[in-house]
């Protein structure tokens, strides 16, 4: 199918899926229940996973192949997301050219970035990105206020020109659409005590994003690919056999930039503002995380981990000690108070800390991250299944 | 021709469950909450949820903290629990202490780690997922403009929290929200003519100014007012917001011939700043004949516990002080202090005033219809909430009241005992028209219900 073969079909299709029907997948609990608490069913939330998906994806582009280690991917996304609003300012709010604008110009940024860093590998290149990333966020936070508008982040206004739309509507500034179709648009549906809601950003997000993961499993099957996985597991050797591989991995740096900017894009399509903080170097230490924790150099891990991530970040750090009492009411009062105690450092403020030791956990445990412990379980089934007697089901094969 | 009758399998059983689901489903599916309601999250049931966004992580979590202490306390003071406290002082008497429009008040918190995007994202779930009705909270200006600025675009009302920056009533103000917090106008209006008293009026100072948004704004007021009264500026330096060593910026001010040394900075900043500046000597030294004088135009209790024995004479401003002696603030030290045995903050204070202030404006219009509330608060004037007369205004929605002058004092009592009022500001000195140069720039626009 397009080119793929059998194998990376059915992840694509199996990704496709579970895109589409993420609204009813990430929202099991009925809306009154106790565990409604861990929906994570919201168009917010569901938007970020994808974005951040993107993101990580286009970050798996460089780490994963070439194993050059980026710590300065975060600027890229920020550098997009000003872009985006500068075209949403005085463009249009058509999200179209805003995005279209993110990737160009992250694009350019990162080719700048990327043509000075990679004279140098290993540390020494992850420490040129770092710099530069911190670089752009003081600029961003600071020098640059007239363009980024520093601590506050660069918003809309009632008085952006907006050539081709209109400056405001009634004194409200128009929202975001995609040629008309409203990013804020939400359908919900009742079933029961369940509430789905299917949200039109959420739904522009997926397409994007499947296309963007569409071109990022064509790139692991092409020679170009090949290419960049010879300079990850010998570049020496390469560039001994008369191989000059800087361009490879230049463009892989370009690609994988133009990525974090399309996420930038969207973010802005989905929320106009950017902020400096976007460029922090723990925005950009976030995204490694997310590639390390589903599996770098797997096409699929990297989106399960920024899933991973984004989810903790926004359902557990949500939960405070009040809930937790309403969780263990039927307890005796001395024995909620021993669980609340012993739950507490690891919910609210304390979600990094379990954060902390899921990776932790994951990284001593399954070096291959998310995907690893996919393949094992796997694997589990696989040898149950020789030694089954009689006819069976196909196990679910891990895709990657 | 032969039929294969293939046996029943699990994949077809599936299909046809799911099959069967969907046309069970077909009737209820088209029931859209959206429909039947005026206005976004607008409460049915018998409660209502209000989103609590404080910094928990970061460099203010412990304004965070103190925030959603205040947050609690107001809560259970709307739900009927506890003393009171300040409702029974203030001006109004809509509330009667059974929640807001008899529904009971319930609350979801989330952490704005000081960061824009991570408020948003916070604010935004609290909105869409637990269908919050009013956004507050929040302890730097940039989060306030950016969670304001959603919750104008989303439909629900915010009240912002601990916020100084000219910017959040100035060129970013947005209908949809209010800030009950002075600023940084208000700061250099107050402080001005007490530095006149105490420092004379041809002074030379020089600024050095956290280097982001609070602090152009801050710097800006505080040398405009100085200036007006005859003071000189002679330099202005931006120092980074990460640093943590201020030592290579006040060797600068030794060398130059000014006299006061004004330090636009806050939290951590201002404790190291105002640290390495009394290390440096510069309390004891000596200038044209004059002694050499520090201002901190943003004060704050945790910040000049932060600082300790160096805040001792030093001058600054702040919006409220546990020491005050007038009816509210006193209800409020003792209910606040009986629940969790200290004194509150200010940003304890004005998020709990905040909680209150539209509490009460529901109950006056009735409805929790955003558009209804901001016709409620806009105008409003009260009293009893612990700064003296207080008006909302309704031309840039800010409150506009008494503000403090105060010192660090020389003998503390006690580790919360560590500021003495100087002076209360009265509030036509810190009024300013709402197209004031330094709040030139922005429009309210209209409110949004979200509907």
């Amino acid at each position: 199918m397009l080119g793929l073969n059998k194998k990376d079909s059915s992840l694509f299709l199996l990704v496709l899926l579970l895109v589409i029907f993420a609204p009813f997948l990430l929202n099991p609990f009925p809306e009154n229940s106790e565990l409604a608490q861990f929906n994570a069913g919201y168009p917010d939330l569901m938007q970020r996973f994808l974005i951040f998906g993107i993101f990580a994806i286009g970050f798996n582009i460089l780490f994963g192949l070439t194993g050059y280690l980026s710590f300065g991917h975060a600027a890229f996304l920020g550098v997009g997301s000003y872009a985006g609003v500068w075209m949403m300012k005085l463009l249009t709010m058509n999200v179209l050219p805003a995005i279209i604008i993110s990737v160009i110009f992250a694009g350019l940024f990162s080719l700048l970035v990327g043509y000075i860093s990679l004279r140098r590998s290993g540390i020494y290149f992850s420490i040129l990105t770092l710099a530069f990333a911190q670089m752009s966020f003081s600029l961003a936070y600071s020098v640059l206020t007239p363009i980024t508008a520093g601590e506050t982040g660069l918003q809309l206004a009632l008085d952006d020109p907006r050539i081709l739309g209109v400056s405001q509507v009634d004194g409200t500034i128009p929202l975001a659409h995609f040629f008309g179709l409203n990013m804020r648009e939400s359908y919900e549906l009742a079933m029961g005590g369940w509430l789905f809601t299917f949200n039109a950003g959420y739904y522009l997000c997926a397409v994007i994003m499947m296309i963007a993961f569409y071109v990022a499993i064509r790139i692991f099957r092409s020679p170009f690919g090949m290419m960049l996985r010879a300079v990850k597991s010998n570049q020496q050797r390469m560039n001994f056999t008369g191989l000059n591989s800087r361009p490879y991995t230049l463009a892989a740096f370009v690609i994988s930039g133009m990525y974090a900017g399309l996420a930038g894009g969207l973010m802005v399509a989905m929320d106009p503002l950017a902020g400096a903080e976007r460029m922090q170097w723990t925005a950009s230490g976030e995204v490694v995380l997310m590639t390390i924790l589903g599996g770098a150099g797997t096409l699929i891990g990297p989106v399960l981990g920024a899933g991973f991530i984004k989810y903790l970040e926004n359902i557990f750090s949500k939960i405070n000690d009040n809930i937790l009492y309403e969780w263990f009411s039927a307890l005796p009062t001395a024995v909620a108070d021993v669980l609340v105690f012993v739950i507490h450092p690891f919910i609210g403020k304390g979600w990094h800390l379990t954060l902390g030791i899921m990776f932790m956990l994951i990284v001593i445990f399954l070096p291959g991250g998310i995907m690893e412990g996919f393949q094992r379980i796997g694997k589990m089934f696989s040898r149950k299944k020789k030694t089954a007697t009689g006819p069976s089901g196909a196990a679910p094969a891990p895709a990657e | 021709m032969t039929l294969i009758r293939k046996p029943l399998s699990r994949r077809s059983i599936l299909r046809a469950g799911a099959a069967g689901g969907a046309l069970l489903a077909t009737p209820t599916i088209f029931t859209s909450r959206a429909w039947s309601q005026g206005y976004l999250n607008e409460p049915t049931g018998s409660t209502v949820t209000l989103g609590f966004n404080v910094p928990q992580t970061g460099p203010y979590a412990d304004e965070g903290a103190d925030e959603l202490r205040a947050y609690e306390l107001a809560v259970e003071h709307l739900n009927g629990e506890g003393d009171g406290g300040m409702m029974s002082t203030f001006s109004s008497k809509a509330l009667k202490g059974n929640g807001i429009l008899g529904k009971k008040v319930e609350y979801v918190t989330g952490d704005t780690q000081t960061k824009s995007d991570a408020a948003r994202a916070s604010a935004k779930s609290m909105i869409e997922k637990d269908g919050a009705i009013m956004i507050t909270g929040g302890s730097s200006s940039g989060v306030a403009v950016a969670v304001q600025a959603l919750c104008q675009e989303a439909g629900v009302i915010f009240m912002a929290g601990l916020t100084h920056s000219n910017d959040t009533t100035g060129k970013d103000r947005r209908a949809n929200g209010f800030r009950h917090f002075f600023n940084s106008y208000m700061s250099g209006a107050a402080l001005a003519p007490v530095l006149k008293n105490a420092y004379g009026d041809d002074r030379k100072a020089y600024h050095l100014t956290a280097d982001y948004n609070w602090g152009y704004t801050t710097e800006q007021a505080v040398r405009e007012s100085t200036e007006a009264m005859g003071w000189e500026t002679v330099e202005t330096v931006k120092t980074p917001l990460a640093a943590t060593d201020f030592s290579a910026y006040i060797t600068p001010v030794l060398q130059s011939d000014a006299d006061v040394l004004v330090l636009n900075h806050y939290g951590g900043n201002m404790v190291n700043s105002l640290t390495n500046a009394v290390q440096f000597g510069l309390r004891d030294r000596v200038v044209n004949g004059r002694d050499f004088a520090i201002v901190v135009p943003l004060y704050s209790r945790l910040m000049a516990k932060g600082a300790g024995e160096n805040v001792k004479g030093i001058f600054g401003s702040t919006n409220w002080h546990w020491s005050l002696q007038d009816e509210g603030s006193k209800a409020f030290v003792r209910s606040f202090g009986q629940k969790y045995g200290f004194p509150p903050s200010q940003a304890a204070h004005t998020c709990y005033v905040q909680a209150l202030l539209y509490a009460d404006a529901c109950e006056r219009a009735g409805t929790f219809n955003p558009c209804g509330v901001v016709e409620a608060l806009e105008g409003f004037e009260f009293d009893g909430l612990g700064n003296g007369k207080t008006l909302y205004r309704a031309e840039d929605h800010q409150c506009f009241k008494d503000v403090l002058v105060v010192k660090g004092k020389e003998n503390p009592s006690s580790e919360f005992d560590l500021l003495e009022i100087v002076e209360v500001t009265p509030v036509e000195q810190v009024t300013y028209a709402p197209d004031h140069p330094q709040f030139a720039g922005g429009a309210l626009g209209t409110c949004n219900s979200g509907a």
